[in-house]
């Protein structure tokens, strides 16, 4: 494990850029500066500090750290180390946000180039600078940092912001590919990479199957950093953004427990069957155990809010706390973090936005997002840094056949996977919606801090090597192509509208008339149980809600929103493609990374459906307003008969049109 | 429930069903049954308004998912039922109570009524309503026509929302 200052040794170069501009020109001067400030920290600082092989011997300009006893009183003096930790965190960080600036502002190549390639190039660039000064490898990426600090600020923002109706209307598909897809995948590339390792035994003969087996669970996880990263640009339609990214998000489980299961089988001495089952009685237990460990989170930062109001300045704080604490009880008990804190922000998000006052809100919202944006831009600049090694080890046949396997494993599970589950959807996943899903499938960081963790043997060279072919394959090949490929099959888009008040009651009339309708047909599809679930929420708020602030209709909320808008002046044209801040006030009612929207229409108003009349039961009439209201209303005026009604159908007589 | 569905309805009559709404063989009985089954007074009828069951098939056509291959094998002479402008159809008549192919705001005020609920007071209602057909209406008639409400609804993914998976 390398300590911390080592990971933030860095020197920073300049952007790439196309047009000279004032604002370029003073980057540029900038970043010059930086790299001076750097350069001498790297003079300054003595290199057994670090976690690097001491190679260099010692260095020569130790100035300024004289350990003698001065003899004058010194006027001015430097001392780096009083202010070393924090003073390199910050220029790392500092660097990475200064690549990100000068990426957006560099002219065509956002258009072309997504923004993990770029970054990854820098950290390259800086890599290579690196090891050119200092003539050994640079600082790499300490999986620990990764899992402790970089990845769950993308976690909690991703979870936080995540369509639930959507998500939970396609939460049977995601499961499908999360757990089936990952098994398949795992399996598919372990046991075929063995076939690989048997064919060439001269070079591979030393892996065993387990080692193939290990290896494929950690290569075989698409990662939901890069997947948002490179579909955040795509603005594919929803459904399909979905499907991708909560497979990317819910495959932990199944990494996390395979990953170990295999981990623990190689030290063991022998693997009989029994640990074979008890492996598979891991993953259910991780993954439960992620979820409720979120649940349990999530409801108390819930509760936690709604005593905030009196001190609505620290109110933010809790979401953070009580999401990050979630995350890491749950790898302290060895479950799936992001499970839990996906789980956690899913949970308290609508209570929380209930509770605390709008700025609070708004400060919650903007500080996820800077969060995730600086650790996302690090992890890919440290994941650059971290290529420029020696201690690689190549191997043809093994790389070759690890990138085949895994496109291809890929592609034949969706395919098959998706023939069986569109069976039962309601909405078929179309071929065109299959090939993205497939290549969408983006490996990431975390299959890079994994491969560093594997316990020492002859060839873990050689499954860093590959990993990060894998990684860099993925990710810039993959992910530079999606984007034409998506415009030359003509995938269906994501529909960029502000929300009407008419569509929202249209919208909820459907739904009421929905649920009527899978009533009347004896289906118990979504709106059934989404009524039958409401009456939890009922409580559930009452319990977590402040009193004064109970929610309202959410077509009344829409409407508030819309008065509240036009007051405020703002033109209502649609967004932009360019997903600046400035997206926050004209309110998108699509998930998307780096906007900040008031996602007033889609999962925050879709409030439960209240439907007090079961046709399989003759209940009494409710006053509360529901669907049969509304088609009695129909039946009323077309047969002018008055009366209480045990069935209501809605029959609107439809004569011969 | 499967034999007395195959004795009170014949085979022709499930062939113009099927041809008239697109269900499929099984899933013409099966709601039969479900019919049947609903049908409390074993009249034939559901309620007094005399829904039969032709009525019953004719109302859940709306709701089948649209299928694109549908179209290629042999274009049909009028409008499949559950194409998306008759299901637009279905929702714009769940609004307009008279019948005269126009929502006026009255009508809307009702629904509006119905689904928001009680606890919110009649001028903002009133102001939901009136929003809404100042965001759809075009020819200035105070009332939302089935061409506004189509071109209201042109961004809402109607084929997707309004659809039930039958069971084959």
């Amino acid at each position: 494990m390398c300590c911390w200052p080592s990971l933030f040794l860095s020197n920073s170069r300049p952007i790439l850029s196309c047009c000279p501009c004032p604002f370029m020109a003073a980057l540029w001067t900038l970043s010059l500066v930086l790299s001076g400030c750097l350069f001498a920290c790297l003079a300054l600082n003595p290199p057994q500090l670090y976690d690097l092989p001491p190679s260099l011997g010692s260095n020569g300009s130790r100035s300024g750290l004289s350990v003698d006893r001065p003899m004058v009183l010194r006027v001015f003096s430097v001392d780096y180390h009083h202010v070393q930790a924090p003073f390199e965190i910050v220029l790392w960080i500092m660097l990475a946000s200064l690549a990100k600036l000068g990426f957006h502002w560099s002219g065509r190549v956002p258009a072309v180039v997504p923004e993990s390639c770029v970054l990854i190039m820098v950290g390259l660039l800086v890599g290579g600078v690196i090891y050119g000064v200092r003539h050994s490898a640079p600082p790499t990426l300490s999986a620990d940092a990764f899992f402790l600090f970089l990845l769950p600020p993308i976690v909690l923002d991703a979870g936080y912001f995540l369509p639930g109706r959507l998500f939970f209307e396609n939460l049977g598909t995601i499961l499908w590919y999360a757990l089936l897809g990952t098994l398949w995948n795992v399996l598919g590339i372990g046991l075929s990479l063995y076939g690989v390792c048997l064919l060439a035994p001269s070079s591979l003969g030393d892996i065993s199957l387990l080692h193939c087996l290990l290896f494929g669970s950690l290569i075989a996880a698409v990662d939901p950093v890069a997947v948002l990263s490179v579909f955040q640009e795509m603005q594919v339609n929803e459904q399909l953004h979905i499907l991708v990214f909560g497979e990317s998000l819910l495959n932990d489980a199944v990494t996390v427990v395979l990953y170990k299961l295999f981990e623990s089988f190689l030290r063991l001495p022998s693997v009989t069957g029994l640990d074979v089952l008890l492996g598979g009685c891991r993953v259910v237990l991780v993954g439960l155990g992620g979820l409720f460990v979120g649940l349990f989170f999530g409801l108390l930062a819930a509760l936690t809010s709604r005593f905030a109001s009196r001190a609505q300045v620290i109110a933010p704080l809790f979401v953070f706390l009580y999401s990050y604490l979630s995350y890491l009880t749950s790898e302290m008990l060895h479950l799936s973090g992001i499970t839990a804190i996906v789980t956690c922000a899913v949970t308290m998000k609508q209570y929380v936005e209930a509770n605390v006052s709008e700025r609070s809100n708004a400060s919650i919202q903007y500080f996820l997002k800077m969060w995730s944006s600086v650790s996302e831009t690090l992890i890919f600049i440290f994941l650059g840094v971290s290529t420029i090694q020696d201690i690689h080890m190549w191997s043809w046949p093994f790389v070759c056949s690890t990138l085949l396997l895994c496109l291809v494993w890929r592609a034949t599970g969706v395919l098959l996977l998706t023939a069986v589950v569109n069976k039962l959807r309601r909405n078929t996943v179309t071929f065109r919606d299959q090939f993205i899903i497939a290549y969408g499938g983006l490996r990431g960081a975390i299959c890079f801090s994994l491969v560093f963790l594997i316990d020492d043997f002859p060839k873990k060279r050689l499954f860093i090597t590959t990993t990060i072919v894998v990684i860099l394959f993925t990710v810039f090949v993959q992910g530079m192509t999606i984007k034409p490929l998506v415009e030359l099959l003509d995938v269906k888009r994501k529909k960029r509208a502000l929300p009407t008040v008419s569509e929202e009651i249209h919208s909820r009339l459907i739904d009421h008339l929905l649920a009527g309708i899978e009533d009347v047909v004896g289906y118990w599809g979504q709106h059934y149980w989404k009524d039958k679930l409401q009456f939890n929420k009922k409580y559930l708020r009452r319990f977590l809600i402040g009193e004064e602030r109970q929610a309202r209709s959410s077509i009344l909320r829409v409407y508030q929103e819309l008065k509240r808008r036009e007051q405020r002046g703002d033109e209502e044209a649609p967004p932009d493609s360019n997903q600046c801040t400035k997206q926050i006030r004209t309110s998108t009612p699509a998930y998307s990374r780096h906007t900040l929207h008031q996602d007033v229409t889609t999962d925050r108003t879709r409030k439960p459906l209240q439907r007090h009349l079961s046709l399989g039961e003759r209940r009494r009439y409710n006053t509360i307003t529901h669907w049969p209201q509304v088609l009695h209303a129909v039946l009323q005026v077309h047969t002018s008969k008055s009366g209480a009604v045990s069935k209501a159908l809605p029959f609107p007589p439809l004569d011969g049109k | 429930m499967g034999s007395r569905a195959s004795t009170l309805l014949r085979e022709e009559e499930i062939e113009e069903i099927k041809k008239e709404t697109g269900f499929s063989h099984s899933q013409i009985t099966r709601l039969y049954s479900r019919f049947t089954s609903l049908d409390k007074g074993e009249n034939g009828t559901l309620r007094e308004d005399q829904v039969n069951f032709r009525g019953f098939m004719r109302t859940l056509a709306h709701f089948r998912p649209v299928e694109d291959n549908e179209k290629n094998k042999n274009p049909p002479t009028t409008e499949p039922l559950n194409s998306r402008t008759n299901k637009l159809l279905f929702a714009f008549r769940l609004y307009d109570l008279d019948r005269d192919d126009k929502i006026s705001r009255d009508e809307l005020l009702q629904v509006l009524r119905m689904m928001v609920g009680v606890n919110i007071s009649d001028e903002q209602l009133g102001s939901i309503a009136d929003r809404t057909i100042q965001e759809a209406d075009q020819n200035g008639d105070n009332c939302i026509s089935f061409q506004e409400f189509m071109k209201v609804l042109e961004k809402v993914d109607v084929e997707q929302k309004m659809s039930i998976r039958f069971l084959h």
